[in-house]
């Protein structure tokens, strides 16, 4: 029986009934076992005076050495303000096919634009982050449909147009490094 | 956003950081990348092969990014150059875009900023390659398919086509009947730099002299009676292009006084038309006629002429390069069977030795037509000695002008009654001073 799971580390705070929704997508869509623990880092250690944002290169190299050997993928959630140094922001990172993807939430909230806080679609967008780049850990790259999951999205806007779905090419692909997983 | 092709990005860049973030970025959107630490290092790796874009930061050790920009375009390659840095320089800015750049980019991007810059960077280099592909087949469908021949004389014929295509000289193809000169007139316009543009053709001698003066010039709306609508004529149609006459020597008098009109101001006006029109074109002519001769005579004008003939490009008949007939068979064969949806076929020695023998007056377009009569009625397999027309029915198949089929009709009434003139004319239903004038006309002898 294969005992690997998906590992989400959770740094920050985050709702119980949040996190059963992170779960319950990434199980649907994953279709591994999953298991959540609470992350111990100190983030501080990551954060750019100069920049006033978290170095998300280096917390995903953080965040990878917290996983398990059993670990098939592991996702980092937080709220930090993460940054890469060529750009701006971002909402998350992972590498192209490898172990490990980081997300946080910070970005996605509207009162950051001058907008009506609303919780609701908060988590929505962050849920769809997240399996965007868990799927990126699984090897998929940006998808031109614009209502595919993996279209690539850099405002809110753009999240929010797109559904928490993958297109039939892009679950076609999915399915077939899924399967390759389990061979 | 990419052709089938991934479009391919060389990332320069002195940090590590700043190379891997991009690296990962790029392979998202499914570029293909590679990175560079420097540009030595860069420019090392463009030595091995292309990229499509390249995006370099200003600022480096040892060669700046403008400066090893320079290098890349000292070696001839052209990929689209982005340039990045840390540091917002009006004048840097202004100074790469001058210097061929593309775009210029201050690190940190918005992420958007950057997808977009990137996507309609690769855009540009797949609008490129469309475009490439577009141009190829275009010469490639114009091309010279049908010039077969490995013989001297037809090599001498492609190095003066290759020699005359491009300039903008205007050149009189001479040559006899079926012996291919509207096909080096497509030679000739598709090697120029004219081959964007139209090549019109026109058969002068199809037509009677109004017909071609309005083909020729165009005409307005209600200029002579079926006259409903203005209509371009072929100088206007040909604008930028190369305007083929064909069978020049048949053009009346009057015709040739206007022709030469338009070649010295490369202006005209419609037929009922007052507004002078321009057009730029280039002239390609090609007759079977001996127009030296016809100058001598007074039946062609000499300004016209000297006009004309400033390169003359003389395709030898099919009798004087007969080691071509091999290879024109075999073109023919694959042609016909390519379009008869056939499996190739062969050729029975026998017949091929007879094809060889024949004096060929139609020339190429007599082989031509022979090789796909034989293909039709033949076997399926190989064309034999039977499936070939012998003796006189070769002079039928030569036909080509109606002066061509009118005279070899009454050449065989005329022969079919002894010469007799009544019962000839009776015949071909027209008085016997008809059938005189006819006689004199094409000098027929008994």
């Amino acid at each position: 029986m294969d005992k690997r799971s998906i590992i989400v580390i959770s740094c920050g705070h985050f709702e119980r009934h949040v996190l059963e929704k992170i779960t319950a997508d990434l199980i649907h869509f994953f279709r591994f076992p999953l298991i959540v623990k609470e992350c111990t880092l100190d983030l501080s250690g990551f954060y750019n005076p100069t920049r006033r944002q978290y170095d998300a290169n280096l917390i995903l190299k953080a965040i990878s050495m917290l996983s398990s050997p059993d670990a098939i993928k592991t996702i980092g959630l937080m709220r930090v303000d993460l940054y890469i140094p060529i750009l701006t922001y971002i909402f998350g990172q992972s590498m192209l096919d490898g172990s490990t993807g980081i997300v946080s939430l910070y970005r996605l909230r509207n009162e950051l634009y001058g907008l009506e806080q609303d919780d609701r679609l908060l988590i929505e967008r962050f849920r769809k982050v997240i399996v965007h780049e868990m799927a990126h850990a699984f090897g998929l790259i940006h998808c031109l449909n614009p209502s595919c999951i993996m279209r690539s999205s850099t405002y809110v806007e753009d999240l929010d147009q797109k559904d928490l779905e993958f297109c039939f090419k892009c679950k076609t692909e999915l399915d077939e490094r899924l399967n390759a997983f389990r061979i | 956003m990419m052709a089938d092709k991934k479009v391919s990005i060389l990332v320069v860049d002195d940090e590590e950081s700043v190379r891997d973030s991009l690296y990962n970025w790029f392979i998202d959107d499914g570029y293909a990348v590679e990175i560079a630490a420097s540009a030595k290092e860069a420019l090392s790796i463009l030595e091995a092969r292309d990229f499509d874009i390249i995006l370099a930061d200003i600022k480096m050790p040892g060669m700046d990014g403008m400066e090893m920009h320079r290098r890349i375009k000292a070696l001839n390659k052209e990929p689209i150059f982005i340039i990045m840095t840390a540091f917002a320089s009006v004048d840097t800015a202004v100074q790469a875009l001058k210097d061929g750049a593309y775009d210029y980019v201050t690190k940190p991007f918005d992420p958007d900023d950057l997808s977009h810059l990137v996507r309609n960077a690769a855009s540009h280099v797949t609008l490129k390659a469309e475009n490439k592909s577009l141009k190829d087949r275009i010469t490639t469908l114009e091309d010279v398919d049908d010039l077969v021949g490995e013989s001297e004389a037809m090599k001498k014929v492609l190095r003066e086509v290759e020699s005359v295509a491009q300039s903008n000289s205007s050149v009189i193809i001479t040559g006899e009947s079926g012996t291919g000169k509207e096909l080096i007139a497509r030679a000739i316009h598709s090697n120029s730099p004219r081959k964007y543009f139209p090549l019109i053709s026109v058969h002068c001698g199809a037509l009677t002299e109004s017909l071609l003066e309005s083909e020729l010039f165009g005409h307005e709306k209600g200029a002579f009676t079926g006259a409903t609508f203005n209509r371009k004529g072929r100088f206007e149609m040909a604008d930028g292009g190369t305007i083929f006459l064909d069978e020049i020597g048949t053009i009346s008098p009057k015709m040739q006084i206007e022709l030469l009109r338009v070649l010295e101001t490369r202006s005209f006006i419609r037929v009922g038309g007052n507004k002078e029109i321009t057009s730029d074109f280039r002239v390609l002519c090609a007759t079977n006629r001996d127009l030296k001769t016809m100058v001598e005579n007074g039946n062609f004008r000499e300004d016209l002429y000297y006009r004309l003939n400033v390169v003359n490009i003389r395709i030898p008949p099919l009798r004087e390069r007969t080691e071509d007939i091999p290879l024109l068979v075999n073109h023919f064969i694959r042609k016909y069977c390519k379009s008869m949806s056939r499996d190739l076929i062969t050729v029975e020695p026998a017949a091929l030795k007879h094809l060889q023998e024949l004096e060929y007056p139609g020339n190429v377009r007599e082989l031509e037509n022979m090789i796909e009569r034989a293909i039709v009625i033949g076997n399926g397999k190989e064309i034999r000695l039977k499936d070939l027309p012998m003796g006189k029915e070769l002079m039928s198949s030569s036909i080509e002008s109606l002066d061509d089929l009118e005279k070899n009709h009454i050449t065989s009434i005329l022969n079919k009654y002894g010469w007799n003139i009544s019962r000839a004319s009776k015949a071909l239903n027209v008085d016997r001073a008809t059938l005189y004038n006819k006689i004199k006309k094409y000098n027929l002898k008994k």
